[in-house]
């Protein structure tokens, strides 16, 4: 979808929603309210409880006196109902988030004057769909990554070139069918993989973007994605279980993080990442802040803080996902080196599809492709075997 | 009689607590309010309040970009009850819900039999240690160590194999609906799961009726020429049936509301407590979770006026 189309559908939902009310927006950062509180994805805030070297809370506190609290949430959907109820400053939104947010009026505008380091921000990320509606900005680019091709090395002596391996049934380089031994995304943003994959090897569909269906292309998907149910034992949402189940399930090939890859490597298990031929679909998050936020000069101290301090760099070590400042892999601020950003996917940006909100009003007409909301229980049905 | 009469009316008491006193002497229904009051609060108020709260958000719908919810009372959530991915959640958890609780029986009951009426002394305190200890240690504990154990590299399959009957287990998880590609992500280690985890709630209240089951009309039984099997079919089955009932409620309540263990162990369809928790929980949608939330109470509702029916609390 073009930023235009974008801005003009999500402008729609803000007329139809009755939207009227302007935005007092800030003129200059004042001094610090004494605490921000922030939704974010686990693993996106730490201050070195869970391993003292990566702690990027403790001195944006002391130097700023905004004390941080964090609620983590496992889904953009559980993203979006946090920011409905309210009481938070700050969300790490990502795209399939971020403009449901901007629709319900739950960030707000941000003035990029006000964070000095924005210029830093990778131009890729500067004016992305997922945060700029209108060329108005919703917030600063986070971190982004891949959703990698998970594979373990002792089945597949070479990297898998195609995402096939978890979507038909073959036998593979053990003499056993990967039926049952590949896992799926648990969330209706997987759609969008089995669009890219049709994509390429179903042309004539006609699939320009993964997130823009219309129903003879949405049906297609759900298809592919019935007959994947077959394959799929358990689909994943909780990292931690994925790891089990490769360890303990005989899982071979999966959709996944480089977390749980990094995860697993670091227990010594023969697992591996790619991203196939197909391309991959990706996340790219953007620290959102709330419409109502009641902190608002730390909400735009801890965004300035997120783009200059060592918080990329140690995240992108952390969690296996790219900075949003690329200075960031090379420039020593924290533990990531460039062969390390390179290895989370820094140079393939431009093969990876990032989740964005699928909306009725697209690139192929107003009302021509399948919203969200049918994504959401479609795929709760075809998990269903339905 | 005449000392107390001559001395007239004791003259009330001094003190705030001792017009308190006399208070709640001379008019015993502020005693009865002053104790009702509190636990009725909680019923009504907390319990029921809240339960209300939740229902009344079913008659609202959701904006499907945005997730604001819009407060124009209207059927329209329940009309997506009627989706044919919803029926299958309402069906399938049902289903399951009764499998688990005429297996709890089945399993219950023996157990529930011995540790009532032979179970003697020390053997009878083991038997109530060994029912409630699992529910002394937590729940997501047994149910992750249920994973380990059903799962394709776990104990069982290695038993099965061990014991030269792997094929077995391969060609029973073959089977389409209870099979899959381990027992963990089988529909049946779902069902086996449940049924560890909630027999302790179908034993004890089976033990309780059979308890109450006096030895002479057994005897009595016996004494009149009766089988041990239709002793047991018209004088301990009928005697014990509330205990199984009271049981029933407990397991197949409890299976209907649960959202942890087909989260952690199954094929990832959803069952109504899982649906209720991501539709709320996680997307937002409480109006559909709250609609889905109305769904176990109407088959408890039924479920008990059948039982009703069946005369299974006559004898409460």
């Amino acid at each position: 979808m073009t930023i235009l189309a974008r801005g003009a559908s999500a402008l729609a939902l803000l007329a139809m929603l009755g939207a009227t009310a302007a935005q007092a927006q800030m003129t200059e950062v004042g001094d610090g309210e004494g605490a921000v509180s922030i939704v974010a994805w686990p693993g996106y805030i730490e201050r070195g409880e869970t391993d003292p070297a990566y702690d990027w809370v403790t001195g944006f506190e002391q130097a700023t006196g905004c004390m941080v609290d964090v609620k983590t949430a496992n889904t953009s959907d559980e993203m979006v109902a946090l920011m409905n109820e309210g009481g938070f400053d700050l969300v790490t939104a990502s795209g399939d988030a971020s403009l449901r947010l901007v629709a319900g009026q739950r960030v707000q505008a941000i003035d990029t004057d006000l964070i000095p380091s924005w210029s830093k921000v990778d131009d890729r990320l500067k004016d992305a769909p997922w945060h700029t509606v209108d060329g108005v900005h919703y917030g600063v680019p986070y971190q982004w990554g891949p959703n990698v091709l998970m594979y373990r090395t002792d089945v597949f002596p070479e990297a898998p070139t195609s995402w096939n391996v978890v979507f038909e049934e073959q036998t593979l380089s053990d003499g056993q069918s990967n039926k049952g031994r590949v896992q799926a995304y648990d969330g209706p943003i997987y759609i969008a993989d089995a669009a890219q994959y049709l994509m390429a090897h179903k042309p004539e569909l006609g699939i320009t973007s993964p997130y823009e269906l219309n129903e003879d292309q949405y049906k297609a998907a759900l298809d592919l994605l019935r007959a994947q149910r077959e394959l799929v034992g358990r689909y994943w949402h909780d990292a931690m279980i994925q790891v089990d189940d490769v360890q303990n399930e005989g899982v071979v090939a999966s959709s996944s993080w480089p977390f749980q890859v990094n995860l697993l490597k670091a227990d010594g298990a023969p697992v591996a990442s790619t991203i196939p031929e197909e391309g991959a679909t990706g996340w790219a998050d953007t620290l959102m802040m709330a419409a109502d936020a009641e902190h608002p000069n730390c909400a735009y101290r801890f965004m300035e803080h997120s783009l200059s301090s060592n918080l990329q760099s140690d995240l992108s070590v952390w969690f296996g996902s790219v900075p949003a400042v690329p200075a960031a892999c090379s420039d020593g601020s924290g533990q990531q080196t460039q062969e390390g950003c390179d290895a989370n996917g820094f140079q393939d940006f431009d093969r990876i599809r990032f989740w964005t909100t699928p909306t009725a009003d697209c690139s192929q007409g107003e009302g021509a492709c399948v919203p969200y909301y049918r994504w959401v229980s479609d795929y709760i049905g075809v998990i269903g075997g339905r | 009689m005449s000392v107390l009469a001559d001395s007239g009316p004791r003259p009330a008491r001094e003190g705030v607590g001792g017009r308190l006193s006399d208070l709640l002497w001379r008019r015993p229904g502020v005693l009865l309010a002053l104790l009702l009051v509190p636990p009725l609060l909680w019923l009504g108020v907390v319990y029921l309040g809240s339960l209300f709260a939740l229902l009344l958000q079913s008659f609202f719908s959701i904006d499907e970009f945005s997730g604001v919810i819009d407060r124009t009372p209207t059927l329209k959530t329940y009309g997506e009850l009627l989706r044919p991915a919803n029926l299958d959640i309402i069906w399938r958890t049902v289903l399951m819900a009764a499998a688990v609780t005429v297996a709890s029986v089945a399993v219950a009951f023996p157990i529930a039999y011995y540790a009532a009426r032979h179970a003697r002394g020390r053997w009878k305190a083991l038997f109530y240690l060994g029912v409630m200890l699992p529910l002394w240690s937590s729940y997501l504990v047994k149910v992750y160590a249920w994973k380990l154990i059903l799962a394709k590299e776990g104990i069982v399959g290695w038993g099965f194999d061990s014991l030269g009957l792997g094929r077995v287990l391969e060609a029973f998880l073959a089977v389409p609906g209870i099979g899959g590609n381990s027992l963990s992500v089988s529909p049946t280690g779902t069902f086996i799961v449940f049924v560890y985890v909630w027999l302790p709630f179908m034993i004890l209240p089976i033990q309780a009726a059979l308890e109450r089951v006096p030895d002479s009309l057994v005897e009595a039984s016996g004494d009149l020429g009766a089988t041990p099997g239709q002793t047991f079919r018209h004088v301990i089955w009928p005697l014990a049936l509330p205990g199984v009932v009271a049981g029933s409620i407990f397991t197949f309540s409890l299976t209907l509301g649960d959202y942890i263990i087909p989260q952690i162990i199954g094929t990832s369809a959803r069952f109504i407590g899982l649906a209720v928790y991501q539709y709320q929980g996680t997307a937002g949608n409480v109006p559909l979770a709250a609609a889905f939330a109305v769904v176990p109470i109407v088959i408890m509702g039924s479920y008990l006026a059948v039982a009703k029916r069946l005369g299974a609390f006559d004898a409460l």
